[in-house]
């Protein structure tokens, strides 16, 4: 059995980091697009009203405010949802923050489709690979509410742009207090031989399912939780594709360009071997309950599962 | 006692900075002719008169804030950080050079240059972001922001032009250089602009329409509105495309192109008779 401690949305987790950061810096800012509530940028809103700042729904202005704010000395938290973080006012976030490499943490929830009912518009199945297309830009995305705490308090201290990749339903603790993280350095959550799963994002938590699985009909799986996609930990992916040759990739998000790619980018140039990517395919979301989307669009660990049986049976 | 502009020493200064915008353009073989020439009074007026900064201290802690939303006038701001000794005029001539610091639209860490520009209508939002913090700072920083008109196309101007008010901006003075051209044609044929002072009047902003050619209007306009109290400014300079060469001047051609040998030594013995 895998041991949780209950279930929160990583934006809660994202809403207390930012009132821990609050209390801790007066540096720290944070705008929001008229979603200050969804966001969770409310809280921080509530304790500190003279570092809040409402940009209505104007996502490209708020983008280069936060710029601007970072020019003044500031960390400037830009909150909205992913879709429109990246899809809205990707031009602003090129030039203003990745182009200028201002110290702005763009902040987009309700990422890939367990937005559910609200529908593809609200669903951001895309910002991975937008944001990590960019230069000088840095990309979480965390696997449950505390790592997405520990995410939001690492990012302030991380100087230049982050964008944290965060969702909107809730979904079961895995990580521990005590547990490391560092930006960059992705976290070996089991060991194993025959194959290597790695994970961002809700689908951390699918994969170690698999694993269970697995174990019973036994098959040995490695779960490495990738929640920095970028700079990506080359070494850990590297070392897992020698050491069980093969792997699968799950995340919440186009397969195109996405973690996914990320990783194969680094495999095709290194160690190449037989990959499996779960992910949304190429095409837009839709409404419905989260649970049934996930297993509509393929993301459950049933579907990791057989990923992991196919890509073994490729390995030669 | 307030300072007092010297109107003909910003006009010799003016001169200079034309002459020194056409040379660097046509070394470089190409860039923005017509809208650099038209902002050179702007410039010179706020550089030489009322911007506080410290050109061998660029990050120094009183300076205000530029920031040049319409990058690609890049040439004339380049000519006026030089005069102000910024960096060596020597420099000016590696213009869209490899390795140059003076890339084709403004990049970040040029000193004198703290913002990167060249995709439209950001520049007004970072003024604000800016404006935002040094209030928190409680700094009395002013933040510039100069515009094309053609710019004003763009929505996050208008975005941006709402915060500035919502927020009770004063420290943000903008500035439109309203040549009356964009690169397909005339602005009242590719898409109109007026009534433009009531668009930014009705905005919440304290406007100011002046000769943009008239370094006096231009001292002037910089003086004024710095006392605006609870809202922002903007300066509606109306400029001549190509400002300076007779035969650049509204010849919407010189847009995005530089002048050649020939045209070089022509405008630089117009520029040198004014």
């Amino acid at each position: 059995m895998i041991q949780t401690y209950g279930s929160k949305p990583t934006r809660d987790g994202f809403g207390e980091g930012l009132v821990e950061l609050g209390q801790k810096r007066d540096d720290i800012v944070v705008l929001s697009a008229d979603l200050t509530e969804s966001t969770r940028a409310a809280w921080f809103k509530e304790k500190f009203p003279e570092r809040f700042f409402s940009m209505g729904v104007s996502e490209q202005d708020m983008m280069s405010t936060a710029a601007g704010l970072a020019l003044s000395g500031k960390v400037a938290f830009a909150c909205t949802f992913g879709a429109f973080a990246a899809g809205r006012a990707w031009d602003q976030v090129r030039v203003s923050i990745a182009y200028m490499k201002t110290d702005v943490k763009i902040v987009g929830t309700h990422g890939g489709i367990s937005v559910g009912e609200d529908g593809p518009t609200h669903q951001a199945n895309e910002e991975i690979a937008l944001m990590r297309i960019l230069p000088n830009m840095t990309v979480i995305v965390p696997c449950d509410a505390l790592e997405a705490k520990k995410a939001t308090i690492a990012s302030a201290s991380y100087e230049g742009p982050v964008y944290l990749r965060l969702g909107r339903s809730g979904v079961p603790l895995i990580t521990k207090e005590e547990g490391a993280f560092k930006i960059g350095k992705a976290n070996l959550l089991k060991d194993g031989k025959d194959i290597t799963i790695i994970a961002c994002g809700v689908e951390v938590y699918e994969a170690l399912c698999a694993a269970e699985t697995l174990k019973k009909e036994n098959i040995s799986a490695r779960i490495i939780n990738l929640h920095t996609i970028k700079p990506i930990d080359k070494d850990i992916i590297i070392k897992a594709a020698k050491e069980t040759g093969a792997i699968v990739t799950a995340e919440e998000h186009t397969i195109i360009g996405g973690m996914g790619s990320a990783v194969s980018e680094v495999l095709a140039q290194t160690w190449p071997v037989p990959m499996e990517f779960i992910g949304v395919q190429d095409r837009f979301g839709e409404s419905g309950d989260p649970k049934e989307l996930f297993k509509l669009f393929g993301l459950t660990s049933d579907d990791i599962v057989k990923a992991v049986k196919k890509a073994i049976s490729r390995k030669r | 006692m307030a300072k007092q502009p010297d109107i003909n020493e910003l006009k010799r200064i003016a001169k200079d900075v034309r002459i020194a915008i056409v040379r660097m353009l046509a070394a470089a073989g190409s860039g923005h002719t017509g809208g650099s020439l038209s902002m050179v009074e702007l410039l010179v007026g706020l550089y030489f008169y009322k911007f506080r900064c410290e050109p061998d201290k660029p990050l120094c802690n009183t300076r205000d804030i530029f920031v040049l939303s319409k990058g690609h006038g890049c040439p004339a701001l380049y000519a006026v950080l030089a005069q102000m000794g910024f960096f060596s005029p020597e420099e000016l001539s590696t213009l869209r050079k490899i390795g140059t610091r003076l890339q084709g639209h403004p990049q970040r860490g040029l000193p004198g240059v703290e913002t990167s520009s060249g995709s439209l209508g950001q520049g007004l939002s970072i003024a604000n972001g800016f404006a935002l913090g040094a209030r928190l700072n409680k700094d009395p920083k002013r933040a510039y922001c100069l515009m094309g008109d053609g710019e004003l196309d763009e929505g996050q101007v208008w975005e941006a032009a709402l915060t500035s008010a919502h927020y009770k901006l004063d420290s943000v003075c903008g500035i439109i250089d309203y040549n009356k051209f964009q690169i397909d044609g005339r602005i009242a044929d590719v898409k109109g602009l007026e009534p433009l002072k009531a668009k930014w009047q009705a905005f919440g902003w304290e406007v100011f329409e002046i000769d943009g050619h008239d370094i006096k209007e231009v001292t002037e306009a910089y003086d004024k509105a710095e006392k605006v109290k609870g809202k922002p400014s903007m300066i509606l300079a109306h400029t001549v495309k190509g400002k300076g060469v007779s035969f650049f001047e509204n010849k919407n051609k010189y847009h995005g192109v530089a002048p050649n040998k020939e045209e070089l030594e022509r405008a630089i013995k117009e520029l040198e008779l004014q």
